[in-house]
């Protein structure tokens, strides 16, 4: 009994010592590689507002199209419950206008609140860890600079034991690892800055790094795509076939500005959101310092892995005004919704006209036979805004049934994918409430 | 014989409303027309104001009434009464007036009608010049005819008067006068002049039916040549010059107000001029509408909530329930004597959504406004309500107002509003040049005033025959005749259109009990005329129910429907030419593919539709045929007649399928066609129309194929499916065969192709 | 400064590069021929052609024109195929309210210019984005087929209002 009673103790001991050696915290202030659109000479508002960008602040702070910049109160539906992103305008009842610099700094490298509360890491400060304290006091200067919104936090919506914010430091203990960002002198200054810019900043790794059954980023598998709510983020390793690792320079390039290269992708959905508030806006070197990094990340195939058909039969036989080579007995229901709603975009040999962002062929969407972004673009549609202008797919998921959404999802999958499109309306059903 | 005569004990007053115009919208004006001071109402002969009219009008040399002007070189030019929104109404009116005139359509050019309800007064409407409620042949068949009959007599005569002879020795033909005997021909433009100095015939006889040329001919449309080669002008197509172009928000919340606005981004956008406000709207101008649009979008706008912050469909649809359980109701037909006892009892309620008009022109109107005159350009049912308002808006006189009437781009009832002209001009007020103010689509959507949202509840009696032995409905709703024309209102306050076609049923049944009861709407949720209104509503219930009366009797619904009607009446005529034509009971259908027969007597004619569809497994519905047979008296040009059943049975179709407006936080939830559908090409069947054929005299036509389509799809997706619909629009969730259905892969089991 | 290739003229507008096509044609060349009924390329109503080619102008950046030739409805009347249509929609009287009918001509032309002898199914695809509030769809069927046989179909047959 009393041996038992010992390795209780020790257990605990070393419990507790591993608890506070895994939550230990990085005391370095960090270095920054040089950032093309934020160079450490500028002024640090101006830092702060390229970098803020970079790290796509307000995609989350801010509810679309409603809410006030910064002010917070964006939903995120995660598995274990719904979760609403903070005001992080300087207002002092309602934001972060009483944060000293060091509890800012603290919130957002390593996840603990000015209250001493611990953050869900749905903000991404297992990535934002790895950047410089100057930069981080640079955001904030920016964030300072904004108008003061009074809205009190909207509360999480979390059963338990998610609910219990202590909690997180066990998940921190196993998942987190405070760090500021190490360049590697082995690689040029431009993959550095690159690494940076995806890390520390654009957080890539969050969206596209798959996960484990606790939530935490399987490192093994860095960037070879996850699905996550209810959106695919798709493989981005150099992986030839699933990944990106076939797209010249040039595609990745214009696809980080525009959302949109020409027979690889259309960004819709969250990464619509990363362009059109946050890629778009980087300096030209920045954005190749990133595509030199991603060039760089080892080949992997993931989950689900995606081949893209470049030349489907339908395809090859549509002309841009006509349908070709469907199957004329299967998916009739998909046709008519096709032709009626979408076709004058999108065309029939998937090329898109009126915007180029409207190009179907050869992007993974439509070569997924889950339909997993197809469906959500059906239901939810595009808005964002790419330099001046406005890329917009209406959201059809009010006024279209689900087996309708099924139908025309399937059918386009079908019919620009080459593949056989397995959505059901059961499907479909289950994602309107992602 | 009108089915009209079956009513039952309506109280004198609306039985004799009903027997006059047949139904329809009508009914509620007619009342109208004995209240109060003498209305002034279109007339065939000269009229005080008709003199600076026609003057207004390049004072042609004969101008003997308000509707035809005779210039010197022979040209026709007819003044329409009525507003062409696509319903072929200036054709019927060319028509109706050449017929009798002696012309070709093909010689004569039409106009738009100054706006002046003494000189084209609509008579079934109260004398207001108002275009709707399917009255306008009705109103105007007599009336039209003789002005035509009036001028040829006067041309006649003065041809006659030049040669010496007797008038009745010379005949007319495409605006020719012909001495018969002697061969001898004037034109019209000859003796034009001089038959505008002669006195207007007190009488004049028109022709017979048998001798008629033009009516009762399929005839192209006079406006079709201009429509397919883009010439045709409309509101939204106008140009004045120095004209600016607005775009409009109005609070999203219906009855919410407009806050700060900072507008420092917008006017950094090349081509925006300036921004202007109401109390619950702000408009961006710009040198051309895009400008405008992106001012408007770049605009930071705060609202302030209104009484409806809170207001969603849920709540309101509750509310209608509750009025109607426990509000009082207002009694629009009494059974006649006693229900026997005993019976089988079928009780059934009802949602009926509210609906948007969608006209495919969004609505606009370009106004100037300068110091003590106001200038508008639009296309509207209500010209001279326009007037009234813009006067109003302004602090002039109306005579300082001045309206160009358009071409409308489907009307559909929202163009009897004249809500957005009102805010046009109080923007236009604010500015130094013409400004046409467009709504986007969005705006036209979420700030239309819609078809009133009803709650039903119905119930009857079966007899051991199966047949009704009593029957009481109770119809639940806001009211539009009571904001838009509250005179029209019966006495007891009766909203004589919310019981059309529920009390006046095409069914020989004596104990019928029809109420209202009036829920008052929240304040901003302003309910307006739709096409068909109230029997598009009631026809859906009443038809829904009488197919689960024969249903439950055991009966088929075309033999049911057949013994509950008198012998000979016109109901029954127009249901056995469809059941006919369909070959009812004829060939089995295959799985899951129903008819659906609905009949009734809207807007004074009688109408049958019979639409077959199939549902599949997943519950998707398409429609495979439909067959529609219709009595609408004399018919003007069978042409039209076909395309406003097509037409008509397309837009009740569309809403029954898809559409309903609802509400969240006050605002409405619909935006554009994504969210509020439309059916497309690819999904409309086969529509075959047929006439009864006789001489009673012209029914309403614009609204009757829309009044009876949604309980003939209702009735065929229960005949599919076993399914009875008690809301719309269809749900088709609830239609798939099995919760299994909607398991499988979408597109690979429902592929068919076997719908034209 | 754009140069525009309208119905075989030169026009040249002073607009933003992101306007659409549709607001070029209609506030500036004045050519309002072209509807607005949605903005957001559901309903076809703003229909022109780019080099024959059907395209949705409410959506079309005035810049992406490039130098393709545009045609718009009060154009199409030159072509054979334009010329057709417009005479079928006369012999069927296809029109009600007519605002829709612009885009549904420039459909149909686009549709005959390379299928001069359309299915239902070839109708079905090439007419589905246009939407017609007024219902006319039967008779627009009806109307493609004639312009592409040259024979009356089946519906009733419109006369010329001559006599009287
Ligand atoms: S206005 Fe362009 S498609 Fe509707
Ligand atoms: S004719 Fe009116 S919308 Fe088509």
């Amino acid at each position: 009994m009393k041996r038992f009673l010992i390795v209780v103790l020790l257990l605990i001991v070393i419990g507790v010592g591993a608890y506070f050696v895994l939550n230990r915290t990085d005391h370095d202030d960090g270095t920054a590689p040089v950032i093309a659109g934020a160079p450490a000479n500028a002024d640090p508002v101006a830092r702060g507002e390229y970098l803020a960008r970079a790290a796509d602040c307000v995609a989350c702070h801010t509810v679309p199209e409603t809410g006030k910049p910064f002010a917070g109160g964006v939903a995120f539906k995660l598995p274990f419950g719904t979760i609403y992103s903070s005001n992080i305008t300087a207002d002092e009842e309602t934001g972060i206008g009483r944060w000293s610099d060091d509890e800012f700094v603290r919130a957002v490298r390593e996840g603990v609140r000015k209250d001493g509360k611990h953050l869900y890491p749905a903000f991404p400060y297992t990535s934002y860890t790895q950047l410089s304290r100057a930069d981080v006091l640079a955001i904030k200067a920016y964030l300072f600079t904004l108008p003061k919104v009074r809205q009190p936090e909207t509360p999480n919506d979390l059963g338990f034991p998610f609910n219990q914010r202590w909690a997180m430091g066990f998940w921190n203990a196993a998942f987190f690892r405070s760090q500021r960002f190490e360049p590697d002198a082995s690689r040029s200054p431009e993959w550095n800055s690159g690494a940076y810019l995806a890390g520390a900043l654009g957080h890539c790794a969050e969206c596209h790094t798959p996960r484990n059954i606790g939530y935490g980023l399987k490192h093994g598998q860095e960037l070879a795509g996850q699905e996550l709510q209810g959106w695919r983020a798709y493989n981005i390793t150099s992986d030839p076939v699933h990944g990106v690792g076939k797209w010249s320079d040039e595609a990745l390039v214009q696809y980080l500005r525009t959302g949109y290269a020409q027979g690889h992708a259309s960004a819709n959905g969250p990464m619509g959101e990363a362009v059109a508030h946050s890629l778009q806006f980087l300096k030209p070197e920045d954005t190749a310092a990133l595509v030199a990094w991603l060039r760089t990340v080892p080949a992997r195939e993931g989950k689900d892995p995606i081949v893209v058909d470049p030349a489907p039969k339908a395809v090859v036989a549509s002309s841009a005004m006509a349908p070709g080579g469907d199957d004329p007995s299967a998916n009739v229901d998909g046709q008519r919704l096709f032709e009626g709603a979408c076709a004058s975009c999108h065309q029939w040999n998937g090329a898109g006209q009126q915007t180029p962002n409207a190009g179907l062929a050869g992007t993974r969407g439509v070569n997924d036979p889950g339909g997993a972004n197809v469906t959500q673009a059906i239901l939810q549609g595009v808005k964002m805004r790419i330099g001046q202008t406005d890329i917009y797919m209406p959201a059809f998921g009010h006024a279209y049934s689900d087996p309708e959404v099924a139908a025309l999802a399937n059918y386009v999958i079908h019919h620009f994918g080459g593949k056989e499109g397995t959505v059901t309306a059961e499907d479909v059903a289950k994602r309107r409430q992602l | 014989m009108s089915a009209h005569d079956h009513t039952g004990t309506v109280d004198e007053g609306r039985r004799q409303a009903l027997r006059l115009a047949g139904g329809g919208l009508a009914v509620a004006f007619l009342w109208s027309a004995g209240m109060g001071p003498a209305v002034a109402q279109m007339n065939p002969r000269r009229q005080p104001g008709d003199e600076a009219a026609a003057a207004a009008d390049g004072n042609p040399p004969f101008a003997p009434n308000a509707f035809i002007r005779i210039d010197a070189d022979g040209g026709v030019r007819l003044v329409m009464p009525s507003a062409e929104m696509g319903q072929s109404i200036y054709t019927g009116i060319a028509m109706m007036l050449a017929e009798e005139l002696g012309v070709g359509l093909d010689q004569i050019k039409v106009e738009h009608s100054p706006p002046s309800d003494a000189l084209y007064g609509q008579p079934l409407l109260g004398g207001g010049q108002i275009t709707g409620g399917s009255t306008s042949t009705r109103g105007q068949w007599q009336a039209l005819r003789e002005a035509g009959a009036v001028a040829r007599e006067m041309l006649v005569a003065a041809a006659a008067a030049q040669w010496h002879v007797d008038p009745e020795s010379c005949s007319v033909a495409r605006g020719v006068v012909t001495h018969v005997p002697s061969g001898r021909t004037l034109g019209f433009g000859a003796v034009a002049e001089a038959a505008g100095r002669l006195p207007q015939p007190a009488s004049v006889k028109l022709k017979e039916r048998k001798d008629f040329t033009l009516i009762g001919k399929p005839l192209r449309r006079i406006d079709s040549p201009d429509k397919v080669n883009g010439g045709t002008q409309f509101g939204i197509d106008v140009k004045v010059p120095g004209m600016k172009f607005a775009a409009v928000r109005t609070s999203p919340e219906l009855a919410g107000t407009l806050g700060a606005v900072d507008d420092s981004k917008a006017r950094t956008i090349p081509g925006v001029i300036e921004v202007i406000k109401l109390d619950d709207a702000v408009a961006v101008v710009g040198e051309h509408y895009w400008a405008a649009q992106q001012g408007l979008q770049a605009l930071d706008i705060e609202w302030k909530p209104g009484v409806n912050a809170k207001l969603d469909t849920q709540t309101l649809v509750a509310a209608l329930q509750e009025t109607s359980r426990n509000g009082k109701a207002l009694v629009g037909r009494k059974p006649k004597g006693e229900a026997p006892a005993g019976g089988k009892r079928v009780e059934a309620a009802f949602v009926s959504p509210m609906l948007a008009h969608a006209p495919m022109e969004p609505l606009n109107a370009t106004v100037h406004v300068t110091p003590g005159r106001c200038e508008v350009w639009t296309g509207t049912q209500v010209p001279t309500r326009v007037v009234k308002e813009a006067a109003r808006i302004c602090g002039i006189p109306e005579q300082a107002v001045v309206l160009h009437n358009q071409y409308l781009g489907g009307g559909f009832g929202r163009r009897l509003e004249t809500d957005q002209v009102e805010q046009a001009v109080a923007f236009a007020r604010q500015v130094s040049y013409p400004l046409k103010v467009i709504w986007s689509r969005e705006e036209d959507i979420r700030h239309d005033r819609v078809r009133p949202l009803y709650y039903d509840r119905i119930s009857a009696t079966l007899g051991d025959d199966g047949k009704p032995t009593s029957w009481q409905h109770r119809i639940t709703s806001g009211t539009v005749l009571g904001r838009w024309l509250p005179a029209a209102m019966g006495k007891d306050g009766m909203d004589s259109d919310a019981i059309e076609s529920a009390a006046d049923l095409p069914y020989d049944m004596d104990n019928v009990l029809v109420e209202w009861a009036y829920h008052v709407m929240p304040p901003g949720l302003v309910v307006g005329w739709w096409r068909g209104v109230g029997p598009t509503h009631n026809l859906f219930i009443v038809e829904s129910f009488i197919d689960e009366l024969a249903h439950t009797a055991g009966k088929d619904p075309l033999e049911y429907r057949r013994s509950l009607m008198k012998p000979g009446s016109r109901a029954l005529g127009v249901l056995n030419l469809a059941a006919e034509k369909i070959g009812w009971g004829g060939q089995p259908l295959p799985a899951r593919v129903g008819r659906g027969i609905a009949v009734g007597s809207p807007f004074g004619s009688h109408v049958c539709a019979i639409v077959e569809a199939e549902v599949t497994p997943q519950g998707q519905v398409r429609l495979r045929r439909a067959v529609v047979a219709v009595d609408n008296g004399i018919t003007i040009n069978p042409s039209s007649v076909q395309a406003q059943m097509q037409g008509g049975l397309l837009f009740g179709l569309s809403a029954a399928l898809y559409n309903g407006i609802t509400l969240k936080n006050g605002a409405i939830e619909q935006s554009n066609f994504h969210d509020y559908r439309n059916l497309r090409i690819n999904e409309v069947p086969q529509i075959d129309v047929y006439s009864v054929e006789n001489d009673e005299a012209p029914g309403g036509i614009g609204e009757v194929g829309t009044a009876i389509a949604a309980p003939a799809l209702a009735n065929a997706i229960f005949a599919a499916t076993g399914i009875r619909l008690r809301e719309l629009p269809v749900s088709r969730t609830q239609l798939a065969e099995s919760p299994d259905a909607l398991k499988k892969v979408a597109g690979i089991l429902t592929g068919k192709e076997d719908v034209a | 400064m754009v140069t525009l290739r309208v119905n075989g003229e030169d026009r040249q507008a002073d607009v933003p590069p992101d306007m659409p096509l549709l607001w070029v044609l209609r506030d500036v060349v004045g050519l309002t021929g072209t509807k607005f009924g949605c903005g957001i390329a559901q309903c076809g109503a703003c229909t022109v052609h780019l080099d024959g080619q059907p395209v949705r102008s409410c959506q079309l950046p005035v810049s992406a024109v490039g130098d393709r030739a545009i045609t718009t409805i009060e154009g199409i009347g030159a072509t054979p195929e334009g010329t057709k249509v417009q005479q079928a929609w006369l012999a069927v009287d296809v029109v009600q309210c007519g605002y829709c009918q612009s885009g549904q001509i420039m459909a149909a032309a686009a549709l005959l210019a390379r299928t001069p002898n359309p299915t239902d199914r070839d109708i079905d695809a090439a007419m589905s984005g246009n939407i017609c509030r007024c219902g006319t769809y039967v008779r627009i069927r009806e109307a493609i087929k004639q312009a592409a046989t040259g024979q009356p179909n089946g519906l009733q047959v419109i006369v010329d209002g001559g006599a009287a």
